[in-house]
């Protein structure tokens, strides 16, 4: 029997167990697919009884992949293909963000380590770097001085190419926290505030941030409409720090976003939400 | 409740559990993946972080 929908996943987290639960309360008919069981025939156009598949695998090179290979094998994804790659990568989303007038944080990108070190010397100290690729604040360093640019690039030199690309980003001054606002469809459905953990600047909550709830306001709003468009996505976390000096910019949008702790913290159903839009966008 | 494969703590299997779902081990911390068993769940060795997870 065809489904109506189903949950890519590699990990049963709290947010895909949420989406089945969601699901059945709706009635519908709604798989649970482990990507890690998963093979799919390339070339082969037999019909795949998945419905509209929602994407949550959270290994981004399995999300990535298996996009691809249930969209070309005409499944519809959400987010798509497109969405995975361009907000999977926040050098790109920056490119977009800048192109569709969405302010964001200054990035600078250079493509070798004594590249990266002259645009510090041009730009100043202090600067974030971030891989292009990555999440949960992973292999971000604030760069106070050349000294700890040089120990964190020294290492980076030897790591994975990705890590040659040196993408570095102003320390944005704001208050200790930063925004995840959850988007479904064209709408904000809630956001939180995320709280940098005791002695720490990242805000992630897997480093040990806490959460409480942000108003949606008609600017919030708008500029993640912005961003969501900026990436092609559908259903989509979009961060945002407040700058002192420039109000909201946008520095990350997520096509597999994390909603747990915006669930806990504004009681918003958006499993439910997530489940309706997937149905209405069926193919 | 299942024991922890690593330090044989128990391990509350949720009421809603289900398979495929993430537990950890309140005593060691271990984490390890729910599969289906003659007698209900079992516990299964897993991943619980890679380097490219995350959202």
């Amino acid at each position: 029997m065809s489904s109506d929908l189903s949950i890519l996943y590699d990990n049963i987290r709290w947010e895909e167990k949420a989406l089945l639960e969601a699901g059945k309360k709706k009635n519908i008919n709604i798989q649970m697919v482990d990507c890690k069981k998963l093979f799919l025939e390339l070339d082969k156009k037999t019909k795949l009884n998945f419905g509209t598949v929602i994407q949550r695998c959270v290994s981004y090179y399995r999300n990535l992949h298996s996009t691809a290979a249930l969209e070309g094998l005409g499944v519809k994804v959400i987010n798509c293909l497109n969405t995975g790659i361009l907000a999977g990568n926040k050098l790109f989303t920056h490119m977009l963000l800048q192109k569709e007038g969405v302010p964001t944080p200054f990035n600078t990108v250079a493509f070798s380590q004594e590249a990266a070190l002259e645009a510090l010397e041009k730009i100043g100290y202090p600067q974030v770097i971030k891989p292009t690729v990555g999440s949960w604040g992973r292999m971000i360093s604030l760069l106070n001085d050349r000294d700890a640019a040089e120990g964190i690039m020294e290492m980076r030199e030897r790591m994975y190419p990705i890590y040659q690309i040196y993408y570095l980003e102003e320390f944005v001054k704001r208050p200790p926290r930063d925004i995840r606002a959850i988007m479904v469809g064209n709408k904000v459905v809630a956001a939180i505030y995320r709280y940098s953990g005791d002695g720490m600047w990242k805000t992630n909550m897997a480093l040990g941030g806490r959460a409480e709830e942000c108003k949606v306001t008609n600017e919030l709003e708008d500029i993640c409409i912005k961003a969501k468009n900026a990436v092609n996505g559908e259903i989509v976390g979009v961060d945002l720090m407040e700058s002192n000096e420039r109000g909201l910019v946008v520095h990350e949008v997520n096509n597999t976003t994390e909603y747990k702790n915006t669930v806990r913290v504004t009681g918003v159903d958006i499993p439910t939400q997530m489940i309706d839009y997937a149905l209405q966008s069926k193919k | 409740m299942t024991k922890c494969i690593e330090c044989d703590a128990n391990i509350p299997v949720p009421a809603d559990a289900v398979e495929g779902e993430i537990v950890t081990c309140p005593d060691c911390g271990s984490g390890f993946e729910l599969v289906k068993g003659q007698d209900g769940f079992e516990l299964k060795a897993t991943k619980t972080v890679g380097e490219d997870w995350g959202q």
